[in-house]
């Protein structure tokens, strides 16, 4: 698999980046780095939702990325948004290049709840991996647990877990036999 | 159904939109089209089918609320969703009120989508499941199941044809065994209530005292052992047909009750005082002379006139006697079927027995007499030994005492059995044609 790079867009924590560049890296069997943001971010804020686009962060990352690079995906603090949607937890490109998955949403203090850094870091670990797998093609998977199920809710994050189901995985590496083997198992 | 087989078409003038639900359908394994504006969504309709669109109702040109009604014009089982801003919120209810399945406003809560979508699909779903179900039931429903080719029997299936259409009430004449509950299926199975139910009531099996709680029902404690409130017949009926077979045997009381409740389409169950209102056709039955009834005063003229609206005679067997071949390979085939014996046909002495057999118990005593020659028989065809030991008599000798009258009921026998096939009778007779002409002119017999 190519590689693929990690970028912070606004604030995020060293340790997070290095968690996410290890699970995304042993998911995708790829090789992964960290990468500084090579675009002003406050261009894609919309003050009228007070949110930022996350379609145009796609087109952000893609055009700083040149052909010999592979994936990206950008990792953010702030409330993401398509137009015709309140708010995203992610975007991907469907068979493409860019990612990006955004924390804001995904704190239980945004839900009036107690913060809890070990429950927010596995929910970005598992949306990362989710909007990263649609660059490789995978579309939601009806398996409530793998990592590919849509999930609408936070609460439904946490329900699946963080690696993708068989068919999922046959579907990555089709010719790994032993992920075909388990698979028709 | 998968995902990859359900299509969403996005109509929005807005390219973000188109791109965002695109994507986001796309990512749920939806088939995905989008247009930015009427034209090209008609267009997107005439290439292939759609289950779902979301139209934007506001649009320049054509409207998403003008949009829909073509949409509709092209395929009605289209499923609209309305996208609005929450300014045109009226123009939504309105699309509503002209048959969109719901609206959303922008921007929409993803959970929202999610689950507007998934009810758009189950209905769509069920739908289409209706429709097959539907299908079946015609199929299952055909009035294939009255099986005669004789003149007398495709009188009854016209007019079983034309009366099923009418929701008029009908009765059915006939000796006991003729199939009279077949007609009354034939005439449901035809008509616009075949989707509910039709509802046999036998007045001559239950006992006089239980009949009027089967008809009415009953609330609980409304006698001793009424320990639930029961649904009555007439209740179960609602939508559908009510066939009273042998409705001559019906007591008095119930007849005034049963005119009461086809006049009024209301009754109380027993012991209850909430009115029911019903809506069934009434159709029933009978082998009595009800016209002597009427005169003999055990049967109500009002009812029987209200009841005789449309009358269908099924004629007996034995004047039907070209049916008995069809009627006699329609029951062996069956129960080869269900006995899983390889016995396909019947031997011509055993077709010959059948058809001079007068059948008093008519088609019914004809499937039995079938059934059993398949239980006694042995491949690969039922025998004269095969049938019932009272077709094995010899046919009954005519009551007559002259020489005269046996040779003239004889003759008759012949002719009827062959279907007046002067050759064939002939032959049987062992007398020439012109002598079998000539007393068929001496006995004066007509066909």
């Amino acid at each position: 698999m190519s590689a693929i790079a990690v970028v912070p867009i606004g604030s995020v924590a060293e340790g997070l980046l290095t968690r996410l560049a290890k699970s995304i890296g042993e998911t995708f069997r790829s090789g992964v780095s960290h990468q500084a943001l090579r675009f002003d971010p406050s261009v894609a804020f919309d003050s009228y939702r007070n949110q930022y686009n996350s379609t145009m962060f796609l087109s952000l990352l893609l055009n700083g990325l040149d052909e010999t690079e592979g994936r990206i995906v950008g990792v953010t603090d702030y409330d993401l948004f398509v137009p015709v949607l309140t708010f995203v937890f992610g975007e991907a490109q469907l068979n493409g290049r860019v990612a990006v998955v955004s924390s804001f949403r995904l704190r239980p203090e945004y839900y009036g709840l107690r913060a809890d850094r070990a429950l927010l870091e596995g929910r970005i670990e598992k949306e990362a991996i989710h909007e990263v797998g649609h660059t490789f093609g995978l579309l939601h998977c009806v398996d409530p647990t793998c990592v590919m199920h849509s999930s609408t809710y936070a609460e439904d994050i946490d329900l699946k877990g963080s690696s993708p189901c068989r068919r999922c995985l046959f579907q990555l590496f089709p010719a790994d036999s032993a992920a075909t083997v388990d698979f028709f198992q | 159904m998968n995902k990859s087989d359900i299509g969403i078409l996005i109509v929005d003038d807005e390219f973000s939109v188109r791109d965002s639900l695109g994507r986001w359908f796309k990512e749920d394994g939806f088939r995905v089209a989008t247009a930015e504006n009427a034209n090209e969504a008609l267009k997107r309709m005439q290439e292939q089918s759609w289950d779902i669109a979301l139209v934007d109702i506001k649009m320049p040109g054509v409207s998403g609320l003008e949009l829909q009604r073509r949409i509709k014009e092209i395929d009605k089982n289209v499923y609209v969703i309305i996208i609005t801003a929450y300014a045109s919120v009226e123009s939504a209810v309105q699309a509503l009120k002209e048959g969109a399945f719901d609206y959303v406003t922008k921007p929409i809560d993803p959970d929202d989508l999610s689950h507007l979508v998934q009810n758009a699909i189950k209905q769509r779903t069920l739908a289409a499941e209706n429709l097959l179900l539907r299908t079946k039931i015609e199929e299952l429903s055909k009035p294939s199941e009255i099986i005669g080719e004789s003149p007398q029997m495709k009188k009854v299936m016209e007019l079983v044809k034309t009366v099923a259409k009418e929701d008029t009430t009908v009765m059915i004449r006939g000796e006991s065994g003729t199939g009279k509950e077949l007609v009354a299926r034939a005439i449901h199975n035809n008509s616009t209530r075949r989707y509910f139910p039709l509802i046999p009531v036998n007045c001559g099996s239950i006992p006089e005292g239980l009949l009027e709680s089967e008809l009415f029902g009953h609330e609980k404690g409304a006698f001793t052992g009424a320990q639930y409130r029961r649904k009555g017949k007439f209740e179960m009926a609602n939508g559908g047909t009510i066939f009273f077979d042998e409705i001559g045997n019906l007591d008095m009381k119930l007849q005034v009750d049963l005119l009461r409740v086809i006049e009024t389409k209301q009754f109380t169950r027993l012991g209850g005082e909430q009115v029911i209102n019903v809506d069934f056709r009434v159709i029933c039955a009978t082998n009595k002379n009800l016209e002597k009834a009427v005169e003999d005063g055990s049967f109500r003229e009002d009812l029987y006139y209200r009841l005789n609206v449309f009358s269908v005679f099924i004629p007996p067997l034995r004047e039907r006697r070209s049916d008995i071949p069809l009627l006699a390979q329609h029951f062996l085939l069956q129960y080869a079927l269900s006995m899983n014996k390889k016995i396909n046909a019947i031997s011509p002495e055993a077709l010959d027995l059948l058809i001079r057999y007068d059948w008093p118990g008519n088609v019914r005593e004809l499937q039995n007499a079938i059934e059993r020659a398949m239980v006694v028989g042995k491949p690969p065809c039922i025998r004269i030994e095969d049938l019932p030991f009272q077709l094995n008599n010899r046919p009954k000798l005519p009551e007559a005492d002259s020489i005269a009258e046996v040779e003239r009921q004889h003759i008759i026998n012949i002719l009827d059995r062959t279907g007046w096939n002067i050759t064939r009778s002939a032959e049987i007779l062992k007398i020439d044609r012109v002598t079998l002409y000539n007393k068929i002119e001496k006995y004066g017999l007509r066909k």
